[in-house]
């Protein structure tokens, strides 16, 4: 076979948010690649955030699974994939097909997930497909077919430069959508664009806000229920717009009433100064060209779904929606949740955006040729894991994702793991929560750089990610797994596919198939694209039916949805309330949330140094009134726990936080830290209509925890610490740095170390009344491994060890000052000593015969050496031969 | 016309006095240098190293019949003093002839101990003191020989040490269960052992040799134990005994050594002693340095500076042991009193321990990097707080002090 070097410049799509940045990917030949955003992409012009600029530095394949495994031991593909075909096909010839369920990624690439929908929901005959952006972005979806009847996202990036006011609700853009957010901040110097951030707490958005709206959690509904009355009673309703185009409006309004009267009890419920409402409310009635954003704020909420429509309706009954500019826009958390959607691969969809009505079962059907097709929804992401729980499901396959950590109540969920008969996992790399929790099969996927196929963004572009790297080791796109365990079903004529662009082509097909106009989702005119032509696929916007293949900015303009009726539904919200009020038990609202420079659970950009400087430790952030009450330092320790788990995490004291909430960052996993596993914390409650966690506001409570020492680890390769330890890895320059902190003994630490170490030369300093224990291992003279441990705040900084870190070979200096976490000391003459009586060294000679001392006794005046036992004063009139000699040339 | 002042003996002690000496007081006395070794005085420290072949003999003369002569210094090689004359100021030779003299410096130095036990005087028996038997070795360290070291001090492992790098299959017997017991502790001693055995020694500790065993010559060490150590020959280097008994056939008092006052005379104030052979405060010393320091008191004594007072001399051991770096000093050993900073890296063969008592440095062993060993025998000598540096006492000035300043 013949290896072509990828062509220079590779233009992909970054692997992070939903924003879905171009990414131009330059390999150099030895497994990585240069970055540079692609300014030909309409997302991002150009413009990477810190995640995206560091991908370069996420590609290596230490942490790769490179070949699949069955039980714990490396097998071929074909036994593997065996394996996983026979396993579900037990399962299902004796529980039924609903006994078996795949949990799926916001990751996958379009054709990964079209496959692997196509097989659950066609042909093993369940619906028991579902995902992780059941947890990021199912209210919105939910929002969507109730308001327009299709899960459609009616605007573009465009309207963030066009708008005058940008409303983000729920959002800390800032962190997580830069690049978007950025833009805003163009937009705001360009043209005078207003940003205003409604939010429970001070984010990096909010600080740069022009309005910041700190409200109460869970009250956003009444925020916009409030909004929507002033909108009424202010001459700001679209009365021929509404009238024309929509339907509920009267009963959306008087429900609203009932919420939110007016201003003051808006002002109350949501804990905000009414100034700072009215002056909201002002600004959106005054200025025509709005676009509300909204994301996990909105999203994860058991009453996510009214949050979305409270938000929408305020779009519909103002006319502002799908024109240039204004609109309600929901920013997605992953780079192809979207696409999941368009596939329906989510358990309450079918396909292509078609549900189970007894029509679309039987146009898919008809269309996959499917022999067994679901004809139900299926299980949602929490109530999957219930069942697996109890036993209903007995066979899983995740790909993509690591529900160990992120699902709710993640301890139960990682327990309910263990319980599965056949637990199948997907992933790149060896070594996950969810992978430890007990899989037994792991299927090596490709990953980013690898795979090849389409993703689509917030703004309903569709982009492709193409691969610049071969795939590693033995790893396979998941769509091939998919098929090729589909085939040992005995479905192989359904998924005889040649590769991505023969599964595009069909999932394009199916979009158009009898649509005629029904279904927002029609990409008819790509249902013919050539191999080549898919190759080169120009970022789109869908809709793209046949007929119109260059794609559509803006919906809804026309006033025409895809209700029954084309007519938009208002919807009456419930009462906005918390899930579960705090207690005297858990007096605090725990918020959780991701950090700057992390994604989801690290295992991509837990490899970037540069990435981790940022939060190099999972934190929560408290109050300062409430630090103080409860002796909680900034930097010190806390245990946060909920009724469903707990967690230790480093106290950032900070007024970004109001008394009585707090706040953590989901991203640390066991494979990375301990225990800080946020998903744990998490209580199970989701909205009844979209199945999304409610992942915002968990009753918990607060107490500082103390450790008996504290220190760090330099290692090469991540390990998990033992016991009563607080820990987290981030990446450094050759390795992983880890702050700990521990009741552990320094012995049972070395344990844990040493038996992830290959045969090692040990140095240790050890002072034990001061507590004081220090352990470097080195192997073939490069450090492999460092330990220091002490008593708080009196540990040197792993800093002072990097240039060591760094060397291949420590020299003598190095290795000296190791244990005092220093790399050398400038003071330091690592020359041998020659005399050693009175110290001196051979450097100190050399100088001194240098500067005319061309005798022992010359040597002995000045600088005392050889004058005391004299055994050094051969070696110095050696030297001084040495020296006299002249050197030939 | 100058006082005449003999020193009997020519080894490290007198040439160093006899150097401070004639710079102070040039011409006040006339001196006379008598040794019973049959050449000018060399440096004993070099032995080891002579025996090692890492030098030749031209390199451990401490200095020529020019610089004697030019200091107005007669020397008198290969003559043993056999008696002392005190009333008559007065020696006798073993030739017979008789020197009178004004002043009087005993500088004997000391005796190797051979072990009071069965056939330790067989042929093929050596010691290891002198140049005489470095040349006794080295006639019999013939590739594939076998030799038995008894004694595991500094001697005797040197002795090892240069035989094994001759190519001499040696074994190494030691009484106690580790090396330099008194100079180092028991982790210093192991990595000792380790470094020695690595150059090819065989070392048996908590051996007790019983006998030398052998007919005409020694054939073999037997230990108490009843294992026999095979060898051609013997080194015993079990220690030293100060030779004192030409002062105490004089009358002069003698316990271990000549016994001498803060001013180095001994019990006749015309009569002094230096070095291994004098026994000050009840200390006996076996090292260079104390001998140096007690040279030069005595020299400014002699030269009329009767102030000069020698107060002892805080001991460190500071030498190369077969290769390796090896210092201590002080206290080293912890117990309940005291508490200790331990640094070891395996891999570069470096061990360090520093004992604490109450902030300050009580003690140290250091091996294999000794280079801050003279920075810690004066923080003992001086007796300052450490407590502000203890975190970098254990790296060295370089950083410690950095760090203070």
């Amino acid at each position: 076979m013949n290896v072509h070097a990828p062509a220079p410049g590779v233009r992909t799509t970054c692997p992070y948010c939903g924003v879905g940045c171009g990414v131009v990917a330059t390999p150099d030949g030895l497994g990585g690649a240069a970055i540079a955003g692609d300014a030909s992409h309409p997302a991002n012009a150009g413009r990477l955030c810190s995640k995206g600029s560091a991908l370069g530095e996420t590609l290596g394949l230490e942490t790769r699974l490179l070949h699949p495994m069955i039980e714990g031991k490396r097998a071929s593909w074909a036994a593997a994939l065996d394996h996983v075909a026979d396993g579900f096909k037990r399962v299902i010839d004796r529980h039924g097909p609903d006994a078996v369920a795949f949990y799926l990624s916001g990751q996958l690439l379009t054709e990964d997930y079209y496959v692997a929908n196509k097989l659950m929901k066609g042909f093993i005959g369940s619906a028991n497909v579902d995902t992780n952006s059941r947890l990021c972005m199912a209210s919105s979806v939910a929002g969507h077919r109730l308001a327009f009847g299709s899960d459609t996202v009616p605007g573009c990036y465009e309207d963030l430069d066009e708008a005058d006011l940008l409303v983000l609700v729920g959002s800390n853009a800032a962190w997580c959508h830069p690049v978007l957010y950025q833009r805003m901040v163009r937009a705001r110097e360009k043209r005078g664009a207003r940003i205003v951030s409604i939010d429970v707490r001070g984010t990096a958005t909010t600080q740069t806000a022009d309005l910041a709206l700190t409200i109460r959690p869970g009250m956003d509904g009444v925020l916009f229920c409030g909004l929507l009355v002033h909108l009424a009673d202010s001459q700001g309703v679209d009365r021929a717009f509404v009238g024309a185009h929509t339907e509920n409006f009267d009963a959306a309004l008087s429900q609203a009433r009932l919420i939110a009267p007016d201003i003051a009890t808006a002002a109350g419920k949501c804990g905000v100064d009414t100034g700072a409402i009215a002056e909201f409310f002002d600004l959106w009635l005054r200025i025509e060209r709005v676009v509300t954003l909204y994301s996990q704020g909105v999203n994860q909420s058991w009453q996510g779904v009214d949050k979305v429509a409270a938000i929408v309706n305020c779009h519909l009954a103002s006319g502002r929606i799908g024109q240039i500019g204004a609109g309600p826009f929901s920013l997605t958390g992953q780079p192809n949740a979207m696409g999941g959607r368009e596939v329906g691969g989510l358990a309450n969809q079918l396909a292509a955006h078609m549900g189970f009505s007894p029509g679309d079962i039987n146009r898919v059907g008809r269309f996959w040729g499917a022999p067994r097709m679901a004809r139900t929804e299926g299980l949602k992401a929490v109530p999957m894991f219930e069942a697996i729980a109890r036993g209903d499901i007995k066979a899983l396959w995740v790909i993509g994702t690591n529900p160990a950590v992120s699902l709710p109540r993640a301890d139960d969920a990682r327990a309910a793991l263990s319980r599965l008969d056949l637990l199948v996992v997907s992933d790149n790399v060896r070594s996950t929560d969810t992978i430890e929790a007990g899989a037994h099969v792991l299927l090596p996927a490709a990953a980013w750089g690898e795979k090849d196929g389409t993703v689509t963004n917030s703004e309903r572009r569709i982009s492709r990610q193409r691969a610049f790297l071969p795939l590693a080791g033995e790893a396979k796109p998941d769509w091939w797994a998919a098929s090729e365990v589909a085939k040992r079903m005995g479905f192989g004529e359904a998924f005889d596919y040649s590769g991505p662009a023969d599964i595009f082509r069909e999932h394009a097909a199916l979009s158009g198939f009898e649509n005629d106009g029904a279904r927002s989702f029609d990409i008819g005119a790509l249902a013919e694209l050539s191999d080549a032509a898919y190759d080169a696929l120009a970022p789109l916007q869908w809709p793209a039916p046949l007929g119109a293949p260059h794609g559509r900015a803006r919906l809804f303009g026309d006033g025409r949805f895809f209700t029954p009726f084309r007519r938009a539904r208002f919807a009456a919200i419930e009462e906005p309330a918390l899930a579960v009020a705090p207690t005297v038990e858990f007096p605090f609202l725990l918020n959780t949330g991701r950090v700057r420079d992390q994604w989801h659970t690290m295992t991509r950009t837990g490899l970037s140094p540069r990435l981790a400087g940022h939060a190099p430790d999972p934190f929560v952030e408290v109050n300062p009134a409430d630090a103080r009450r409860l002796d909680l330092v900034d930097g010190g320790f806390a245990r946060v726990a909920t009724a469903y788990g707990s967690a230790v995490l480093r106290v950032a004291v900070t007024e970004a936080q109001v008394p009585g909430r707090i706040f953590a960052p989901i991203h640390w996993s066991d494979a990375t830290a301990g225990p800080a596993r946020i998903g744990a914390l998490v209580h199970g409650f989701t909205d009844s209509v979209s199945g999304q966690p409610d992942s915002k506001a968990v009753p918990a409570r607060l107490a500082s925890v103390s450790y008996a020492a504290h220190g760090f680890i330099l290692a090469r390769n991540t390990l998990r610490l033992p016991g009563d330890s607080a820990w987290a890895w981030s990446a450094i320059e050759g390795g992983y740095a880890a702050r700990i902190a521990t009741n552990e003994s320094y012995a049972a630490l070395v344990e844990a170390l040493g038996e992830n170490l290959r045969p090692a030369e040990q140095a240790r300093y050890n002072d034990p009344r001061r507590g004081t224990f220090r352990a470097a291992w080195i192997v073939a003279g490069r450090l492999e491994t460092i330990l220091f441990l002490g008593p708080e705040g009196e540990i040197p900084p792993w800093s002072g060890l990097s240039e060591s870190w760094g060397l291949e070979r420590l020299d003598a200096a190095a290795r000296r000052f190791l244990l005092a976490g220093r790399s050398a000391s400038a003071n330091f003459d690592a020359s041998p000593t020659i005399c050693a009586c009175f110290g001196v060294k051979s450097r100190a000679i050399l100088m001194a015969i240098a500067d005319g001392a061309n005798s022992s006794d010359a040597i002995g005046a000045r600088l005392k050496a050889g004058t005391n036992c004299g055994s050094c004063l051969p070696e110095v009139k050696r030297m001084i031969a040495m020296a006299a000699t002249p050197v030939e040339v | 016309m100058s006082e005449t002042l003999i020193v009997v003996g020519n080894g490290m002690a007198a040439t160093r006095f006899v150097d401070e000496l004639t710079q102070r007081a040039p011409s006040r006395y006339s001196v006379v240098v008598i040794g019973d070794e049959p050449r000018l005085s060399y440096n004993r420290v070099l032995l080891s190293s002579l025996l090692a072949d890492e030098i030749d003999e031209s390199a451990i003369e401490l200095k020529g019949q020019d610089w004697w002569s030019a200091r107005g210094a007669t020397t008198l090689t290969g003559q043993a003093v056999t008696s002392i004359d005190r009333e008559g100021g007065r020696l006798t030779l073993a030739n017979g002839a008789r020197l009178s003299y004004s002043k009087l410096v005993l500088a004997t130095g000391s005796a190797p101990i051979r072990l009071p036990k069965p056939g330790m005087n067989l042929p093929g028996v050596l010691t290891f003191r002198d140049l005489a038997d470095v040349e006794a070795m080295r006639a019999m360290m013939a590739p594939g020989a076998r030799a038995a070291v008894i004694g595991g001090g500094l001697l005797g492992i040197e002795a090892a040490y240069g035989l094994a790098k001759a190519g001499v299959k040696v074994t190494l017997i030691h009484l106690m269960d580790q090396l330099m017991e008194r100079q180092l502790d028991a982790r210093a001693g192991a990595l000792l052992k380790r470094a020695i055995e690595a150059k090819g020694v065989d070392v048996v500790l908590g051996a007790d040799a019983a006998a030398v065993v052998g007919e005409e010559r020694a054939r073999a060490v037997a230990l108490s134990d009843g294992r026999l150590i095979d060898a051609d020959f013997v080194v015993c280097a079990v220690g030293i005994r100060p030779r004192a008994q030409l002062a105490k056939d004089a009358g002069l008092a003698v316990n271990r050594g000549i016994v001498v006052d803060d001013g180095l005379a001994s019990s006749d104030p015309d009569i002094f002693a230096l070095g291994e052979c004098a026994e000050h405060r009840g200390n006996v010393y076996g090292l260079v340095e104390p001998a140096y320091e007690q040279a030069k008191i005595l020299a400014h004594r002699l030269a009329g500076d009767l102030a000069a007072s020698y107060l002892g001399s805080t001991l460190a051991t500071n030498l190369k042991v077969s290769g390796v770096n090896v210092f201590s000093a002080g206290q080293f050993i912890e117990n309940e009193s005291n508490d200790c900073l331990m640094l070891e890296d395996e891999g570069a063969g470096i061990y360090k321990k520093l004992v604490l008592r109450e902030g300050r440095l009580a003690g140290a062993v250091l091996f294999g990097d000794a280079a801050d060993g003279l920075w810690y025998l004066d923080l003992i000598r001086s007796g300052a707080d450490v407590s502000h540096m203890r975190d970098l006492l254990a790296f060295g000035p370089a950083l410690a002090l950095a760090q203070a300043a």
